[in-house]
């Protein structure tokens, strides 16, 4: 599998990152901070993006996409990391345009991706039900009577849960058996009675929600891959999310890398640079290594959805190295800036935020060292 | 047929009808040929091969015939290599002198120097050590301070190297001494080749706590080294060592490609070792996730390597991640070593060869022996100095 990016990716990637230094610094993100923007992103460059076609980017040229893969959406995430850059990219494309892709029947798929590529449809997966990222042990549950399937549970911190123009929700469908998993997914419209959608403020200024479902009743034609027997759909999906969560999050990192090292260079105490000091410089040039070596593994990973590998492996250690290197990062940055990395003024602070929640986010590294333990028989 | 292509047959065909058989498989610890008067070859086919291959010329397969070699071109040189490779053919002769000397000097000896020395390299005759570190001098290499008195004709030689490699093993030492004391600490320092027989050398085996004895103090008392065996010019023995230090890495790929690959994974040894509970996961929770983080890097690692190798093709490269392979490497490496004679509890811990597996002895070798990985050729701490001074641009101490 290729590990270096191909001249058209790299012309996106380069593209990708004039755009959103220019028209996305992190000031964009600290004025919707400022403003306690509900959607946690900015419209207007929601917009330029749509123009750009950055939504086409890893749909199929079947659909109306532009066929760049993930690792072309990977690089744009890559970018949107180092400046912060929030919209519904992520969800839209990396959750929902994967569960499409990889579960949807011909007529979702026609119906439904060409609107994706266009930007016309935002998509969000409502899937956690506990403040820590599961895959399995779904509760909330469904019953489907003829063509009706109706839904009762909960839904918790569903990112851009209040923003999206639809669903998709994982449901408890049946009891497990030789036969099936018991895991269903449908693609559900907020707006449906008995959908109750409370925002949550997280630290990271983003938006997420709280998803309450009480005898919602919708059509199976709703229904995303096989009935009663979606786990591994539902699997593949999140590691999509996983791997593409990992780019944002070594963007970001980056960001934090390259202004520690400015400010080494910048600050004197004692009488020298503090980038003089060898306690800060070792510290630094092991940040520099981790970050390279969890680079490696996220291409790789990227790179294994574009060729259509299993995901597993590739996810959990993608998942696991940005999750480890982010928070060294982040945490270095702050006691390398020093009482000034803790005042708001600095952006160090969104990012040490943002990174929390990226953990958080499908899976930290307990949960994913334990997953590729158990994969690895061990 | 191409030259190329015919070269590319014939040799295949040779290799094929004189490699014997045991010569192609994966060589232990102890069955290296280094030649030298000293020499006792491990076997009778080892002592075949390194015949054979030394009257093709092919121990230095790229050096002219009037050094020992065969005059191969750079193009010949691959396809013997990639043939030897691909028919896993052990290399026929090792060493400091035919991977390290040898280039140094076709680069800076004098004719003379070249065809005294290179033939006897190449056809294993001398057997060379390096004579570099000091008690004194191990990271900070350029402050040695071995002397080298001008006498007119020869110097004059007193102090002691660390650290030499097999020197009770060599017949003859290149070696770094100071000739001026004064201006850089790096231009005072000349190159210096001379016979291990020479009066005034004493060496002495220095146990490591391995219980093995590869390298040796030597003590320099008033040796007397003509003046036509120094190599380059007098005060620029620093660049003949900077030069011979690429030559070296090549010679750690080389035996690294030769030794045979692991028997079993780190987690074939956990799942050997160590109880499973009822749903077949370690019961050890702190071993079962240094496990999983040690295989999730150890592969980013690897992938590391790739990418900088795909990415300089496709000339995206950043040169400044060069930098951090040395360091991440070794540092994992011995992460690994600890990690396995860990999940290999008392038996990771064993002396006697009774009572412990010879696989068991080998991890608890390695373990001992590989923390030398992260000292030997730039330790950890000058590696991320490095780093921080080429990568990341931060400014001198």
């Amino acid at each position: 599998m290729p590990l270096a990016l191909n001249e058209e990716q790299r012309m996106l990637r380069d593209t990708a990152r004039d755009f959103l230094q220019n028209d996305a610094p992190v000031n964009l993100m600290r004025q919707l901070r400022n403003d306690a923007n509900e959607k946690g992103f900015s419209e207007e460059l929601w917009h330029k993006m749509i123009e750009m076609g950055w939504p086409a980017v890893a749909i199929p040229e079947q659909f109306g996409g532009l066929g760049f893969g993930f690792i072309g959406a990977g690089a744009i995430l890559q970018e949107a990391g180092k400046t912060l850059a929030n919209s519904p990219f992520f969800n839209t494309v990396a959750l929902g345009a994967a569960a499409i892709i990889h579960g949807g029947n011909e007529d979702q798929q026609q119906s439904l991706l060409p609107k994706i590529a266009e930007g016309e449809l935002t998509l969000a997966l409502a899937h956690e039900e506990s403040n820590h990222h599961q895959s399995h042990g779904i509760q909330c549950q469904a019953f489907i009577d003829g063509k009706q399937l109706t839904i009762n549970g909960n839904k918790k911190f569903v990112a851009e849960g209040a923003n999206a123009d639809l669903l998709i929700v994982s449901l408890r469908t049946a009891e497990p058996s030789n036969q099936n998993d018991g895991i269903t997914l449908a693609l559900i419209d907020p707006s449906t009675d008995g959908i109750k959608i409370n925002n949550v403020n997280m630290i990271d200024s983003r938006n997420y929600a709280h998803i309450d479902f009480s005898n919602v009743t919708v059509s199976t034609e709703s229904i995303i891959g096989e009935r009663h027997n979606s786990q591994r759909l539902l699997d593949k999906t999140l590691d999509h999310g996983r791997i593409c969560l990992a780019a944002e999050m070594l963007g970001g990192a980056q960001a934090m890398l390259d202004k520690t090292v400015e400010y080494l260079k910048d600050r004197e105490q004692f009488g020298r640079k503090i980038g003089a000091f060898q306690a800060l410089q070792h510290r630094a040039a092991n940040m520099f290594a981790e970050l390279e070596i969890a680079k490696s593994a996220v291409i790789h990973a990227l790179a294994a959805i574009d060729e259509n590998q299993d995901l597993a492996v590739v996810a959990s250690s993608a998942k696991t190295l940005a999750n480890d290197c982010y928070r060294l990062i982040t945490d270095e940055a702050v006691q390398m800036h020093g009482g000034i990395g803790l005042t708001d003024e600095m952006d160090i602070g969104f990012y040490l935020k943002r990174c929390r929640v990226s953990i958080q986010s499908l899976g930290d590294s307990g949960f994913h060292k334990n997953r590729f333990a158990i994969i690895n028989k061990f | 047929m191409t030259d190329l292509s015919k070269f590319k047959q014939e040799t295949s065909e040779w290799l094929e009808a004189n490699c014997p058989a045991s010569m192609r498989k994966p060589q232990s610890r102890n069955e290296g040929v280094f030649g030298g008067k000293k020499f006792n070859f491990p076997s009778d086919d080892a002592k075949l091969w390194f015949d054979l291959m030394v009257e093709k010329g092919w121990t230095a397969p790229q050096w002219a015939k009037e050094y020992g070699g065969a005059g191969l071109s750079s193009d010949e040189a691959k396809i013997l290599n990639k043939e030897m490779d691909r028919l896993s053919c052990r290399k026929p002769l090792i060493g400091h002198g035919l991977w390290m000397l040898g280039p140094a000097l076709l680069e800076y000896g004098t004719e003379e120097q070249k065809r005294e020395h290179l033939p006897k390299i190449a056809r294993g005759e001398i057997r060379w050590c390096q004579g570099y570190s000091e008690p004194g001098s191990g990271s900070d290499l350029a402050s040695l301070r071995c002397k080298a008195e001008d006498k007119g004709d020869h110097y004059l030689l007193n102090g002691q190297k660390s650290w030499t490699s097999d020197g009770d093993k060599a017949d003859w030492i290149f070696c770094l001494v100071r000739t001026n004391d004064e201006g850089r600490k790096q231009e005072g320092i000349t190159f210096l080749l001379f016979d291990m027989e020479t009066p005034g050398i004493t060496v002495r085996p220095v146990p490591l706590i391995t219980g093995e004895s590869h390298f040796c103090d030597t003590f320099l008392d008033n040796v007397k080294v003509p003046k036509d065996q120094v190599v380059g010019e007098v005060g620029k023995g620093w660049s003949v060592a900077k030069a011979l230090l690429v030559h070296e890495r090549t010679m750690m790929a080389d035996i690294e490609k030769n030794m045979p690959k692991p028997k079993y994974s780190v987690d074939d040894y956990a799942k050997n070792y160590l109880s499973m509970d009822e749903n077949g996961r370690l019961q050890d929770g702190l071993i079962r996730d240094r496990l999983a983080q040690h295989m999730m890097r150890d592969e980013a690692i690897k992938l590391t390597q790739k990418r900088a190798f795909e990415e300089g093709m496709a000339g995206d490269f950043d040169m400044r991640v060069a930098t951090i392979f040395k360091y991440i490497g070794t540092e994992e490496k011995t992460n690994k070593d600890t990690l396995i004679t860990d999940i290999l509890g008392m038996a990771g811990a064993g002396w006697d060869k009774e009572n412990f597996s010879s696989d068991e002895q080998t991890k608890t070798h390695e373990w001992m022996s590989n923390k030398a990985l992260t000292i030997a050729g730039g330790s950890s701490e000058v590696q991320l100095n490095v780093i921080s001074k080429r990568a990341l641009g931060l400014p001198e101490i």
